[in-house]
């Protein structure tokens, strides 16, 4: 257990990061120029740290299998970043800030690293302001902010349904310029193959060149990993279609270890799926929940016609819908989490009340929303608030201003007008706040391996809140990690510069060749998605939204099974010293293919209901979660023994300072 | 439906490309058209073919990885979106679809449908930052208070995804409006200011030294672009130019 030692330093909550920053070594200006740290993607947490450990004079060689840092999935995020800049005057704070987080994580994430993530937020905005980021702005020139869910301030600052493209952008920015100085040298399209160790500490990594095949050493005295989530691994996820686990899961296998990985965020707000050549879903931003109602119809008939053609919802009278958060959950209505909507969905499908063809769909309906900002904007213009066509085109124009690009992706897909008809939703795998274990400075269970952003397990717990990811990949990267890797680094002053040519880039080197080798020679029968779809489907349907003991012990053995089957029968296509996006594909569904198994084995060790993280077998008879403090407050970190079939459970106990633990209430 | 297909086929950047033609049944409606792809690309790796290389990943328009240049134009036949958002139902049952990849001296071909962008992205290291160091003590981020309307003009022209459509598109493969767009976000924003001359020279600059050709008015670029950037953007970029050579 002596690996596990969180570093979390001594003394009151609000005043650790600011001792704990005056106490780390540092290493001098002129010692930052011979030491070069290795950073592995370049979302936002990957950006920032590469940008902002360059300013600081350490040589950064940044890598990403995309063919442009700019092209990270944290592009995608939507909805918006969390700050307690309090610039509503609504009561907000860092304490608040850190107590909304801990409490919609469900009481296991870390209290120091969630405090200190409230603590840095309000400087984030600031930076990116700084750095020219267009948040959106109220017509007094200030920022405007809005509301997520599990929150009652508005606290989100956005850029209209393009945060995490504008936040990237900046970071992107921030790496060009360093780029320019010759301070940061960027690998696109290269993937991680595995880290190297040598003496026990963490040293380079082998990468592959995505264009030529080839295969490259880099060294260095730190690696960061900041590549992102796993979600992946249930095949359809909003996550993009490159996005994986390897980097994350090839640590992991040399002495990382990994850290609740059975908590999965599924987003309550996706467009539904529609078929099975779907290749990924696409979310609808819970921003949406601002201003969206979520109903289904109160009486099973009327789901009935709505599924079959029969009825449209716009003929279907207020008094027969029925609004289940609204109903269910009072006081956040339809603001509640994420995993409390997502679940609550389900159930209402699983009755039988969905209303697409699948029956796997609720209704999201802005026509209130739509009738209320028109009459808003009539009595503002002064114009007729009785003509009920023309409130329907301010308001429209309004709810235009504030998701437009939403809507139209919406429109693209579905082929249907969201501004007339509501939107059909449905829950997809959005996001994963387990990840590789990290101490409070970042730092995994290699010396001189760090993990940041999304990849890491701490400060999300079993349920992240909405507008948190950016706010956490940023705080990792702009403001925590560029410090803390000073601790290790003041130790490295004196090694020099270290060689690829040793027997440890030499055996890691071969090891992979041998694998891709392996890959080119196999002549199966199916092919890398053939396995990928087979692996989503098992894990959607038995590691999905609700688990139970049975499920996850039949998980275990189809996976196990369906490894097997991989490894004998996959068959890759051409060979490996060229662009080749199936052999890249294998080696990523390889290692989703391990984590799958470590996925459910934590799931079923964990005998309690908590976040995402639903066991059937631990429900109130109003189907809300049971949370077991007494047994499972802790950390599952979970240590690679040989094979994935027998890794070993470590625990880190989640000691509560400050807050009092209590039963997480929406109602 | 069935469709017949002519997709340009490269192994890479150093030998000769051409047309190869496919047939392709049972594809629907809802289909997107990279997943159209997928099924494409599924069958052609049974049959022991070497499958299409494209570039894609978030498949919700925003990363800007997807390129096709499809019947002619760049990101297919709808406006306002990129390839991954492109659904079959633009199209119909016996149509034939000539699949291109973006092309431009400035973007040489990798493999098949997968061009090399970095010209880009040297053009953004040559000037498309605000320098400013990360010191989590810049000033309070409300102290300067910028007019909605400029905000929103940042913010529009900031949306750019980098995909390269405008270049493809352009007959002289220009890239002022992918350059513009930056000159632009920036040129809105008080933080913007400071090195403002020293950014628009060097940014043309580079995008000269990189081969894209010179601008002439077509506006075929604000056409295709899929997210809708204005051609207005490089009559403010001029602007800004001729204000730095001043």
């Amino acid at each position: 257990m002596s690996k596990l030692n969180s570093n979390i330093p001594k003394g009151s909550l609000s005043d650790k990061w600011t001792k704990h920053k005056g106490k780390i070594n540092l290493v001098s200006p002129s010692n930052k120029r011979n030491i070069d740290v290795i950073v592995v993607g370049t979302g936002l947490a990957g950006a920032s740290a590469s940008a902002t450990l360059a300013e600081l004079g350490y040589n950064v060689k940044a890598f990403c299998f995309q063919d442009s840092p700019r092209r990270a999935h944290s592009i995608a995020a939507q909805g918006g970043i969390n700050a307690s800049k309090n610039y509503q005057g609504d009561g907000d704070s860092n304490y608040r800030l850190f107590y909304d987080t801990i409490k919609g994580g469900d009481y296991r994430s870390r209290e120091a690293n969630v405090y200190r993530l409230a603590e840095v937020s309000g400087n984030i905005i600031d930076q990116c302001v700084a750095q020219g980021v267009p948040f959106a702005r109220d017509y007094g020139g200030l920022l405007d902010n809005r509301s997520f869910g599990g929150v009652q301030v508005s606290r989100t600052f956005y850029a209209k349904g393009q945060t995490g493209q504008q936040l990237l952008l900046g970071a992107y920015s921030a790496m060009n310029r360093q780029v320019a100085r010759g301070k940061i040298k960027m690998y696109s399209r290269h993937e991680m193959m595995d880290i190297v160790i040598v003496n026990g500490k963490a040293r380079g990594i082998i990468a592959r060149d995505l264009v030529t095949g080839k295969l490259e050493r880099h060294a260095a005295h730190a690696v960061v990993i900041a590549s992102g989530g796993y979600g992946n691994i249930f095949f359809l996820s909003t996550n993009a279609m490159g996005s994986n686990v390897s980097a994350a899961w090839k640590i992991h296998k040399k002495g990382a270890y990994f850290a609740n990985p059975c908590f999965t965020q599924i987003h309550p707000t996706c467009i539904p799926v529609s078929g099975d050549y779907q290749s990924k879903l696409t979310l609808m931003s819970e921003s949406l929940r601002n201003d969206g109602r979520i109903w289904v119809p109160k009486e099973k008939s009327d789901a009935e016609l709505i599924r079959k053609g029969e009825l449209s919802p716009l003929d279907l009278e207020e008094e027969k819908r029925d609004y289940y958060l609204e109903r269910r959950y009072p006081a956040f209505g339809n603001l509640v989490p994420r995993d409390i909507a997502s679940r609550a969905a389900k159930e209402r499908c699983d009755k039988g009340f969905g209303v697409n063809k699948t029956g796997e769909a609720v209704f999201l309906d802005f026509s209130h929303a739509i009738v209320r900002y028109g009459k808003e904007k009539a009595k503002v213009s002064g114009l007729d608030s009785s003509d009920s066509d023309l409130i329907y085109r301010l308001g429209r124009d309004v709810v235009k201003q504030k998701y437009g690009n939403l809507f139209q992706m919406y429109e693209k897909i579905v082929d249907e007008d969201p501004y007339k008809l509501p939107m059909k939703i449905y829950p997809a795998v959005h996001y994963t706040m387990g990840g590789v274990w990290v101490d409070y400075n970042l730092m995994t269970t290699i010396p001189g391996c760090f993990a940041i952003g999304e990849v890491n397990f701490s400060d999300h717990g079993a349920n992240r809140l909405g507008a948190s990811a950016l706010m956490q990949g940023l705080a990792d990267g702009y403001f925590v990690l560029p410090y803390t890797i000073g601790d290790y680094l003041s130790d490295e002053i004196s090694t020099g510069e270290i060689s690829t040519d040793s027997p440890e880039f030499d055996k890691s080197e071969k090891a992979i060749n041998d694998q891709l080798d392996k890959f080119i020679r196999n002549n199966g029968i199916n092919s890398v998605d053939y396995y990928h779809k087979k692996l989503g489907k098992i894990m959607w349907e038995k590691c999905g939204m609700s688990r139970n003991k049975k499920d996850l012990k039949s998980a275990i053995k189809e996976i196990q099974e369906l490894r097997v089957d991989f490894h004998k029968n996959v068959k890759i296509p051409g060979n490996k010293n060229e662009f080749n996006e199936q052999l890249a594909k294998a080696t990523r569904v390889s290692d989703f293919l391990e984590l799958g198994e470590l996925f459910a084995i934590d799931a079923l060790e964990r005998n309690e209901s908590c976040g995402g993280h639903f066991r059937e077998e631990f429900q109130t008879p109003d189907g809300e979660a049971i949370r077991d403090d007494e047994n499972f407050k802790f950390v599952s970190a979970w240590e690679y023994n040989q094979d994935p079939s027998n890794p070993i459970l470590n625990k880190e106990d989640l000691d509560y300072e400050e807050i009092e633990i209590k039963t997480r209430s929406y109602k | 439906m069935k469709l017949f297909l002519k997709i340009w086929r490269q192994s890479n950047g150093d030998s000769q490309g051409s047309f190869q033609n496919y047939e392709i049944e049972d594809i629907t409606p809802d289909m997107s058209f990279l997943e159209m792809m997928d099924v494409l690309n599924e069958k052609l790796i049974i049959e022991e073919i070497d499958p299409i290389a494209f570039d894609h990943d978030c498949r919700e328009g925003i990363c800007g990885s997807c390129s096709m240049f499809i019947n002619g134009r760049a990101h297919g036949p709808d406006t306002g979106i990129t390839t991954c958002q492109l659904h079959m139902r633009k199209f119909k049952d016996g149509d034939s679809i000539v699949i291109e990849p973006f092309r431009a001296n400035s973007f040489p071909v990798i493999k098949d449908l997968v061009v090399d962008r970095t010209s880009f992205d040297r053009i953004q290291h040559s000037g498309g930052y605000i320098s400013i160091n990360t010191s989590g003590n810049t000033q309070d981020a409300n102290t300067i208070p910028i007019r909605k309307e400029d905000a929103d003009n940042a913010f529009d022209a900031a949306t750019c995804i980098g995909c390269g459509a405008c270049v493809a598109t352009c007959k002289n493969a220009s890239a002022m409006l992918f350059v513009s767009a930056k000159v632009s976000q920036f040129s809105y924003l008080p933080q913007g200011q400071v090195e403002a001359k020293e950014r628009v020279l060097n940014m043309v600059k580079q995008m000269d030294e990189e081969g894209f050709g010179n601008c002439t008015n077509t506006g075929a670029c604000e056409v295709e672009c899929p997210k809708g950037i204005s051609i207005t953007n490089i009559a403010r970029m001029n602007n800004e130019y001729l204000k730095a050579k001043l």
